[in-house]
């Protein structure tokens, strides 16, 4: 492991992996190594790359993050406010590394599996082997293969056949220090004809410059269906550099619902791909975005194969000098036939300096599909706000209220009812007061 | 109900306005005293409904001259919201839909508002449940609508229905119904304008603008008014509207032409 890196950067942020110990597992030692080959081949992605034209990450590439040895330890109330009650099992993370004091994995049935990555690595070789570091486009991605090399551990959920758990899973990363890079990663198994929820959640206990570079593998089998809600709370000085790969076999759904709320600079890649006939995936978005906050949401709607359905809408709120960037892409393969795709980006810009860049694209290779996309950016309604203001509510109070009402669309059809209302009273409380800041 | 001496409620003088420069209104004088229910009736395009939305304060109207008076103050010296609050009511001839927010938080944040404008008290979410009920079983409503967003998806019937709820629960000194009669089957009509009958007192008025006289066989008007050019051109009883039924509205015209030349 010895390949000099093309850029200081990306040195400085692989030079905490030359000395992390070996796994057990041979397979896994050949990932990480051909990982680390690739992180130090790429280049670190500027505006001329045409995936980050609207995303500058400069700021990020200037401070030289490593992971913290020593993590913090908070108590189980430090936490409190971040937990959700539905979620029986809960795997706690703290500034990167597990933190067993704080996670609970009481009360699963047989069928469900809820571990670190580590533990299972000792146990359930094969499955790990199959699919861990297989999804992750790492090989073209920086931060992924970034967050492949640093691989030892991390959150694993799997659902065995036809096992259904309508419960939660929560996976909550908590960020404590500041300057500190965390590797996030995460594994969903859902076997045939198997049913589970998993919240991924990062939040942060103080505010701060850090930087988590997270990476998700999903994988749905035939039948199987899995929601996925990820919430990004991170501090308003945080970087979140984020890449989920989701597969699915035939007849699985997917539905994804994720909440964009922190972070001055974040990145979310989300890749589906059906994989088998008859395929579903659902993918919800919000971004709630103020000050100088830049958030970028690329996602990709793959169609293999036939039958397929999916359904998108990626929403934002933009206030104040912040910056959302939305690439939505839809593919349909030769062969694809008689898929069935709908995508939808809507924009409520707050201010005259807020600024939203939209792209959704259609890329189709199969001649007997159905496949529309739109956009708008806009304002608030003028006749809505006329409607609200006659019967007596103060213009402030309208326009807060059409404001809300334009996230709630999003946040209201999260699978999790205490995160539906924590969420909606947070999207109140930024657009009541759009320039003060709760972190 | 006409008593000469009642109070005037609302006092129009020479009102001209303007939709993105363009004059719509060309001097428009209108009394209406407690008690009273006008009709203004009228063709597509002469002005009714501007008149209407001018009253209640939509933005995209602009007052060129005139003045209106409501209870002697200054109507348009108030915002829209402040004109709710002092007692104006438009019942909206196309209910704007609102995805997101549900009927019922909608319903209890715009009665508390008007309620606390007037020195009432307000109403908790339970207690507000139980009184807006009584006022949907009026109007013959599915109490499912509280818990869908506004207007989302309602259908025209419901969305006139739901105008008329909002009017009984903030109880009105001036109603203006925008063609709250368009788009209503005859059962819908009958409830719909049962439901304004009910809430009409000596104390406050209604404004129906309407383009067909079928709505005035269920709310009787004191004064019928044809509007035509952006001027009421023609005022009368009940019996007007009648005529005009049977007649239309060219020989108005004709009638108010020849005025204009003698």
């Amino acid at each position: 492991m010895t390949i000099a890196a093309t850029h200081p950067y990306i040195d400085a942020l692989l030079s905490g992996c030359g000395t992390l110990p070996a796994s057990g597992s041979a397979w896994l030692n050949e990932r990480r190594s051909l990982a680390l080959e690739r992180a130090n081949a790429l280049t670190v992605p500027t505006t001329r790359d045409e995936d980050w034209r609207f995303t500058d990450i400069t700021p990020l590439t200037k401070v030289h993050f490593q992971p913290v040895r020593d993590a913090a330890k908070p108590a189980l109330s430090d936490i409190g406010r971040f937990l959700v009650p539905e979620a029986a099992a809960r795997l706690v993370f703290v500034d990167g590394s597990f933190a067993a004091g704080l996670s609970s994995v009481a009360g699963l049935p047989a069928g469900v599996r809820v571990s670190t990555l580590a533990e299972g690595l000792k146990g359930r070789d094969a499955l790990l082997e199959k699919h861990l570091t297989r999804h992750a486009a790492f090989e073209s991605n920086l931060f992924a293969a970034i967050n492949t090399s640093y691989l030892q551990d991390g959150a694993l959920v799997t659902a065995a056949k036809n096992q259904a758990y309508a419960t939660p899973v929560h996976l909550l990363f908590v960020a404590t220090r500041k300057e500190s890079a965390s590797y996030p990663r995460c594994l969903v198994v859902a076997e045939t004809g198997s049913d589970c929820t998993v919240i991924e959640d990062y939040v942060c206990l103080e505010d701060g410059a850090y930087f988590n570079n997270a990476v998700t593998e999903i994988v749905v089998g035939m039948g199987a269906r899995v929601r996925h809600v990820k919430l990004q709370r991170e501090s308003y000085d945080a970087f979140h550099m984020a890449d989920c790969t989701v597969m699915l076999d035939k007849d699985a759904t997917y539905a994804s619902h994720t909440v964009t709320l922190g972070a001055r600079i974040s990145r979310h890649n989300l890749s589906v791909t059906q994989n088998g006939e008859g395929a579903e995936m659902k993918i919800e978005g919000l971004a709630l975005l103020s000050g100088r906050q830049l958030a970028d949401t690329h996602t990709l709607m793959d169609h293999a194969r036939p039958n397929g359905r999916s359904r998108q809408l990626h929403k934002c709120i933009v206030g104040g000098a912040a910056h959302a960037v939305f690439n939505g892409k839809v593919f349909v393969h030769e062969g694809a036939q008689l898929t069935d795709s709908a995508q939808e980006s809507r924009n409520l810009l707050l201010s005259s300096r807020a600024h939203v860049d939209t792209k959704p694209q259609l890329e189709i290779f199969a001649d007997d599909v159905k496949c529309s996309h739109g956009a708008t950016v806009g304002q608030l309604d003028s006749e809505q706000l006329f409607y609200l203001r006659a019967r007596g509510l103060p213009e402030e109070r309208a326009r807060t209220l059409l404001t809300y009402a334009f996230g709630a669309e999003i946040i209201d059809r999260i699978p999790v009812p205490s995160l539906v209302e924590r969420l909606e009273q947070r999207v109140l409380e930024q657009t009541t007061d759009r320039d003060v800041r709760k972190p | 109900m006409i008593a000469t001496n009642a109070k005037i409620l609302l006092e129009v003088r020479g009102l001209r306005a303007a939709v993105a420069g363009v004059e719509i209104l060309k001097g428009i004088d209108l009394t209406v005293r407690a008690g009273e229910i006008h009709a203004i009736m009228g063709p597509n395009g002469s002005g009714k409904s501007t008149f209407a939305k001018a009253l209640a304060g939509h933005p995209s109207y602009e007052v060129r001259s005139g003045e209106v008076l409501f209870e002697g103050r200054n109507l348009f010296a108030l915002a829209p919201e402040a004109r709710a609050r002092a007692g104006v009511f438009l019942g909206f001839q196309y209910p704007v839909e609102i995805p997101g927010v549900s009927t019922a938080a909608f319903l209890r944040l715009a009665y508390n508002t008007v309620q606390e404008a007037r020195g009432r008290d307000e109403l908790d979410p339970l207690e507000f449940d139980d009184f807006v009920r009584e006022k949907m079983k009026l109007l013959e409503m599915d109490p499912g609508f509280l818990s869908r967003s506004i207007n989302d998806g309602f259908s025209g019937g419901e969305k006139k229905r739901n105008e008329i709820l909002q009017m009984a629960l903030l109880e009105p000194k001036l109603a203006i119904l925008d063609e709250t009669d368009s788009g209503l089957d005859i059962d819908a009509l009958r409830v719909v304008a049962g439901g304004v009958n009910r809430l009409l007192t000596p104390d406050n008025a209604v404004v129906l603008v309407t383009h067909y006289q079928r709505l005035l066989n269920y709310i009787v008007p004191d004064y019928v008014h044809v509007m035509e050019g952006g001027k009421i051109i023609k005022t009368g009883g009940r019996e007007l509207a009648l005529e005009l039924e049977s007649r239309g509205y060219d020989w108005v015209l004709d009638e108010y032409k020849a005025k204009v030349a003698a």
